[in-house]
């Protein structure tokens, strides 16, 4: 049995869990077995249900309103003791790895994040991901109970064909004060402005070829247009000239829209490791040979500054 | 993008300033169908012209390299990317100062007028930021500039092709390159290969690497130089351009200082040498930053640091201004510090033009286009010749030893006779133990120990006296003795037997053997078999190429004496003109032969008695060769002179040197025979002959006639440089070579000071000498002449300034003193009618 | 306060990445060495920390003695010691953790605050922080990208998307941070001259056996056509408008 620890925000459920428990059907294990924590998890038992689920874990504890990793943590931790799954995973999201680092501190296991395979044996076999993805690493997990999460984006989240019985166990988490000590206390909305990149279906991203903060006029209007937001390179968000939200790579977001326009970004591997799993990626850049171009689907030669503006002026009509 | 073409005239490998300024001066010059390649993106591919710092001082010591950077400057100027913003050359300590002195005078004798020494608080006036109660003065160029490299390089290479000559094809990376019979004939790439009539590797440091693809040598290595950039600095907040304060090079500690816009650049000379090989280079894919800007190692930063702080302490020591950027920048050295440019000596058609730096690469670019096409380039660049380098000068230790020794003199205050320390004792000749026992002070050539003066003679001192001229001031003893003047009045007594085996040898043989030499030699020839022949070697437009010895040793085999140091250039020259077909060849015997030679009264009366062949006057004149029984030897004797005494070269096969030195060292011990060091043969025994010496007197920039060195007829016979030649015996010489002595030593301190060579001359009111064609008179060549009591420099005078008599001045590190010309022309002042050489 | 920072020695990768023959290793023969931009910001976040509240701020590594220019690198910006807990060969997550664990032990300073990046350059672990507080018995916030200390309590922001979670936890607890909590200075000249004579200790863990066992690395491979060119300067707008219809992205 495969046990996904499936986050979600009052019953809507993370994009990447669902990738999570797609990609856990494809381990070769019959049962995926999902454990949802805190108010609004009941909410997602039906959208488990089609993603295949055997069974479903809905934890919840009175006082446990809001985000609280630790007492997530437990809440898998006594999933795990019940059910005896042989691997536990997680999405490669912040809160994935989290959860998922907590439950391995706690029951002193070694845990895999961001997981490309997983054959599940003696030892679980893992390749997973360095340099966010540039590089693949193949381990050995050597555990009583493997752990780990899934790279972000390596799959689509898919309904399975035939839908899990979706059987429900409902359990109340053993709580210390100490275990909710650490949770989201407030939250401040809309600090970066609109839909997130991390959401959008489609990012118009500068590099240090825009040149400046004035410069990104041209993009945003064109992300308005398409409908998407804007993204940049970490260069630019060490100049200054765009906010660190909006910061796309290893270090920035993960993301992975439909449309990735990348203009003026030579495409270092530290940027491709945020973007690489764009559905498609077209680059606008004077350099015909920058390493942008290995990356990207499609490609514009030229000057962003005159292509952007032809572009905008090419949708209008 | 397009496809390769499939041929080209020529294939420029490199798209850094130098390949760019390559292509372009071609393209000016009328070549077209130009290919130029690079294996890295446009118009930065990753070499060093990308990171380099772009800043250009004019001055160096070296006129050849002054020459190349103001002609650089000039182009740089023209294409508007030049930004003049001046700079100082601060000294810390006295030495530096006269130093700077030194080096003022350089400027002056390249031309470089508007230069001056200023004090410390001028140098605060001008660069508000420094300390300066740490330095003692400064050297101040207010036509110092700074340079957009890239920017030059792509708006050349996009002339090139606006004039329909070049076609440009970046990240295409070469894979190899074909010879068939000595020349090249292809260059192979990852897209595609080309045919081509001439390929020039414009490489940088990664131009070992394409040559060795031909089988060729580029001995260069690539080499760390750090710098970091530091900022924002307050005092630019205001700046409007790059730069607006004058670069600061801070000589002593081996460091310079330079706004760059907002920031100031800190970079230096002074850390280990680091070097690499070519191979060492990640590609432009696997490099973090570019290939050539290695990581930073701040260890060997750390002391540059705290003189940084020191020179800087508003900028350097302000805590808020942070290191946003620092490198290891890759740069290409060689072992003598000079670049490589020209045809190789291995493969016919492959070019080098290598270890240019950014102040040097638009004036080189144009001077190899210029030799490609005409054959010579305006600019003499015989010390950047790559046919300058002898085999044992291209391994691999010898570069990395001298690029070694030489990195930390970047800045150095480097003596004009200055020994390098490493790679010694690489060839010996066979009397070297003897020497050695002699108590042989040795200086290198080309690898050659050879004996500069002899302790052993050091008794001579007390014997001579004041007549030895001795030197009080240190800067003047250095690399110096006055047992070189002691070796030389006894050599006017009695004898002296020089080595010589650093010469280099060859033969020119085969039925076309006299059509090349010929060819060659401004003199004639064709002469009687056993006749010695003293030629000039001219350039096309009948400037020296070089001057020589030729034996005429049977019809069709002469034998070619030359310097070591220009010899492999000269052996290049006369294998250039060498029929295709093979009827003449080289055959290089410098490895073969050694050579002693012993001149001086008792020379014919020593030798005399260890041969039964007849050395008379009457047998055996002046100008001619024969080989001589010593012994058990059979010698090639050769009754020249270069001292100004009569005498032999005596040449035998290196294994029986030794026997021969001990011949005639027995020989000659009752008749007072001395060793005698090339301190008298280089420099004293020639100088009061008035003996010209190539790469100081003798270069492409002066003919014949204003060395006075022509002869009243000229042969028939084509030569190289003849039309010149003729026209130029038609004109009045512009300039004209005299020697002028010295009057009085006694400078601004009251110390008795030497010339060493390379000053100033000018007129009693201080005014330059200008020629008509621009060149400017300063001391080509300076010594003791121990026999005339007198100091003599020697200069090219304009005609008016010509006149035996004439008063002038010579400035010597900062101070002026009197000359006066004492010989015009070739008339020597020791022993006018050469009546020791002759009888 | 005493604030603890962790950082790690990792090459500066280029485009390409080359590995050893027994592609054990990135080849990094001809790279530099930095950290990871969440470990600026954890540096400069302790310093200035320091900076407004008075007290020490230590540097602490897991890696083989070269590690130590990092840490000099970073003295150089403001900390007042380093730590190397020196190692031969690359120890996994637990591994590092407990070496950590055992050098602030052995240290025996009781850290008010210990930073992290949120997950580290090369092997992007994103548990190391979270193993150190279970062991030592604290709270942790992760991926923080908004500090402030107050009180004796520490109130951290987060980002989700393009909104912010608030966690608020009494010192001493444990965060790690990501790029974007605060811009990093550069170190000065002075401050690299004082980083020469700051002390470096040297402690050496007790190995552990690896449970997440590296058996290999491998480069994925990129796409081998490369990009379509859709055309050269602004006349090529009309083929990617016509690109972003066919795929729906536009009307």
């Amino acid at each position: 049995m495969i046990l996904v620890y499936v986050d979600h925000e009052n019953g809507e459920i993370d994009p990447l869990s669902l990738q999570a428990i797609t990609f856990a059907r494809s381990l070769g294990d019959d049962r995926i077995e999902a454990i949802v924590v805190g108010t609004g998890a009941a909410n997602c038992v039906p959208t488990l249900t089609q993603y295949g689920a055997a069974q479903i874990h809905v934890a919840e504890h009175p006082r446990l309103t809001d985000y609280a990793p630790v007492a997530a943590a437990r809440a898998v931790i006594e999933a795990m003791a019940l059910n005896k799954p042989k691997l536990v995973l997680g999405a490669g999201s912040a809160r994935g790895n989290e959860v998922m680092a907590h439950v391995a501190a706690i029951t002193d296991q070694p845990l895999a994040t961001d997981c490309f395979t997983i054959a599940i044996g003696s030892p679980v076999q893992v390749t997973r991901a360095r340099w966010g993805g540039n590089l693949i690493e193949h381990a050995n997990l050597h555990a009583d109970v493997a752990l780990a999460t899934v790279m972000q984006h390596i799959v689509q989240p898919e309904p399975a064909s035939t839908p899990g019985p979706g059987s429900i166990t409902n359990f109340t988490i053993t709580l210390t004060d100490a275990d909710l000590l650490v949770r989201v206390i407030e939250r401040i909305g809309d600090v970066g402005g609109g839909t997130s990149i991390a959401d959008a279906k489609v990012i118009v991203s500068g590099g240090r070829g825009v040149g400046s903060a004035v410069g990104f006029a041209p993009l945003v209007e064109l992300a308005a247009q398409l409908g998407g937001v804007v993204g940049c390179s970490r260069a630019v968000t060490s100049e200054g000239w765009r906010p660190h939200d909006d910061q796309v790579g290893q270090t920035g977001t993960k993301v992975a829209p439909d449309l990735y326009l990348a203009c003026g970004i030579s495409g270092a591997t530290q940027h491709i490791a945020g973007c690489k799993n764009s559905k498609t990626i077209v680059a606008i850049n004077t350099d015909p040979e920058a390493p942008i171009m290995s990356h990207a689907d499609y490609a514009i030669i030229g000057d962003l500054h005159q292509v952007v503006p032809a572009i905008i002026a090419a949708l209008r009509s | 993008m397009s496809s390769l073409p499939t041929k080209a005239k020529v294939v420029v490998i490199g798209a850094g300033i130098v390949g760019n300024s390559v292509a372009y001066h071609l393209a000016r010059l009328g070549w077209r169908d130009l290919v130029q390649l690079d294996k890295g993106p446009l118009p930065n591919p990753g070499g060093s012209t990308g990171h380099a710092s772009n800043f250009i001082y004019p001055t160096d010591h070296s006129k050849e390299m002054t020459q190349i950077t103001l002609e650089s400057m000039r182009q740089y100027k023209e294409m508007g990317v030049f930004t003049e913003c001046g700079g100082i050359e601060v000294a810390r300590t006295s030495e530096r100062m006269q130093e700077l002195a030194r080096r003022m005078s350089s400027a002056k004798a390249w031309g470089i007028e508007d230069v001056e020494i200023i004090s410390p608080e001028r140098c605060k006036e001008l660069v508000p930021f420094l300390d300066e109660t740490v330095i003692l003065g400064g050297f101040y160029t207010p036509s110092v500039g700074v340079v957009d490299s890239v920017r030059g390089g792509t708006i050349m290479r996009e002339r090139a092709i606006e004039l329909g000559a070049l076609q440009s094809f970046a990240n295409t990376e070469v894979l190899g390159i074909d010879v068939e019979e000595g020349r090249v004939k292809r260059v192979r790439t990852d897209r595609g290969d080309i045919e081509a009539e001439y390929v020039v590797i414009a490489c940088g440091c990664w131009s070992p690497r394409i040559a060795s693809m031909a089988g060729a040598s580029i001995p260069l290595t690539p080499a760390v130089h750090q710098m970091k950039d530091l900022g924002p600095v307050p005092h630019f907040a205001n700046s409007k351009g790059d730069i607006e304060f004058p670069i600061v090079r801070d000589m002593d500690t081996n460091m310079y200082e330079r706004q760059h816009g907002s920031g100031i650049e800190v970079g230096s000379y002074a850390h280990r040498a680091i070097l690499y090989s070519p191979d060492d280079i990640p590609s432009n894919a696997a490099a973090t930053l570019s290939p050539t800007e290695f990581p930073f190692t701040q260890e060997d930063f750390d002391l540059q640091d705290e003189h940084a702080l020191e020179l800087m302490p508003e900028i350097i020591g302000d805590e808020k201004i942070g290191q946003k950027y620092a490198i290891n920048g890759i740069l290409s050295l060689t072992p003598d510090g000079m670049p490589i440019v020209g045809e190789t000596p291995e493969v016919k058609g492959l070019w080098s033009c290598a270890a240019v730096w950014i102040k040097e690469g638009p004036g080189t670019g144009k001077s190899l286009a210029e030799m490609m096409i005409h054959g010579e380039s305006e600019i003499d660049m015989n010390t950047s010749d790559i046919a300058r380098f002898h085999e044992h000068q291209k391994a691999t230790f010898h570069i990395k030893a001298r690029t070694a020794e030489g990195f930390n003199k970047t800045y150095g205050i480097v003596h004009p006779n200055e020994q390098w320390e490493s790679n010694r004792q690489v060839r010996l000749s066979p009397y070297y133990e003897q020497e050695k026992a002699l108590g042989a002070v040795f200086y290198e050539t080309v690898g050659w120990e050879r004996p500069f003066w002899y302790e052993s003679n050091a008794p001579l001192l007390a014997k001579y006296g004041d007549a030895v001229m001795p030197r009080t001031s240190e800067w003047e003893s250095r690399w110096w003795s006055p047992i070189i003047n002691a070796e030389h009045l006894e050599m006017r007594q009695t004898a002296g037997l020089v080595d010589l085996t650093a010469f280099v040898i060859f033969d020119v043989k085969g039925p076309s053997a006299l059509n090349v030499v010929q060819q060659v030699a401004v003199r004639q020839m064709d002469v009687a078999v056993g006749k010695v022949v003293y030629t000039p070697v001219l350039s096309h437009n009948g400037g020296f190429k070089s001057d020589l010895t030729i034996m005429r040793l049977a019809h069709d085999c002469f034998r070619v004496v030359t310097g070591g140091a220009h010899g492999m250039a000269d052996k290049k020259w006369f294998s250039d003109h060498c029929p295709a077909d093979g009827t003449a060849q080289i055959e290089d015997l410098t490895s073969n032969f050694t050579t002693l030679g012993i001149w001086g009264p008792k020379a014919r009366e020593i030798l005399q008695s260890v041969t039964a062949d007849d050395l008379s006057n009457e047998a055996f004149p002046f100008g001619n060769c024969r080989i001589i029984e010593i012994g058990p030897l059979r010698v090639l004797a050769s009754r020249i002179s270069y001292v100004g005494d009569l005498g032999w070269e005596l040449y035998v096969p290196m294994e029986q040197g030794a026997k021969l030195w001990e011949q005639i060292w027995n020989a000659g011990q009752p008749h007072g025979l001395i060793p005698v060091g090339i301190g008298v043969y280089g420099t004293t025994g020639r100088l009061e002959k008035s003996y010209r010496a190539f790469g100081a007197e003798l270069e492409t920039e002066y003919n014949v006639i204003e060395t006075g060195m022509q002869t009243p007829k000229v042969k028939a016979q084509d030569f190289v440089g003849k039309a010149s030649h003729l026209s130029q015996r038609e004109a009045t010489p512009v300039a004209i070579l005299c020697s002028l002595t010295v009057e009085d030593h006694t400078s601004s301190t009251g110390e008795k000071r030497y010339m060493l060579g390379r000053e100033p001359i000018m007129t009693l009111d201080g005014a330059p000498i200008v020629d008509a064609k621009g060149r400017r008179s300063y001391v080509t060549s300076a010594g003791s002449a121990p026999s005339l009591g007198k100091h003599i420099l020697m200069a090219y005078l304009t005609p008016e300034h010509s006149v035996v008599g004439n008063k002038l001045i010579v400035e010597y590190l900062g101070d002026h003193y009197p000359v006066t010309v004492a010989g015009v022309g070739a008339a020597p002042l020791f022993d006018p009618k050469n009546e020791r050489i002759l009888s | 306060m005493d604030v603890l920072v962790c950082i790690k020695r990792v090459p500066l990768v280029g485009g390409e990445i080359l590995l050893t023959e027994d592609k054990m290793e990135i080849d990094d023969r001809r790279l530099g060495f930095g950290l990871s931009p969440h470990e600026e910001c954890a540096v400069e976040a302790g310093v200035r920390l320091i900076e407004e509240f008075g007290g020490t701020v230590t540097v602490m590594t897991v890696g083989k003695a070269a590690a130590e220019e990092q840490l000099r690198d970073q003295l150089a910006i403001g900390p007042d010691r380093a730590i190397l807990v020196e190692t031969t060969s690359e120890f996994d997550p637990q591994g590092t953790a407990g070496a950590l664990v055992e050098a602030i032990r052995s240290d025996g300073t009781n850290f008010d605050l210990i930073i992290l990046g949120a997950e580290s350059a090369d092997t992007a672990g994103y548990q190391t922080g979270i193993r150190i507080a279970h062991a030592l018995g604290r709270p942790v916030i992760t991926n923080v990208k908004g500090i402030k200390v107050e009180n004796g309590s520490i109130r951290c922001e987060r980002q989700v998307g393009s909104d912010r979670e608030v966690y608020e936890v009494p010192l001493p607890a444990v965060i790690t941070v990501k790029d974007g909590v605060n811009i990093p200075r550069y170190p000065s000249v002075p401050g690299r001259i004082k980083a020469r004579k700051k002390p470096v200790d040297k402690v050496i863990p007790t190995p552990p056996v690896a449970r997440l066992e590296k058996t290999g690395l491998s480069v994925p491979p990129t796409k081998s056509t490369g990009a379509k060119i859709l055309g050269h300067g602004p006349e090529a707008a009309i083929a990617l408008v016509a690109l972003l219809r066919e795929i729906g992205i536009a009307k």
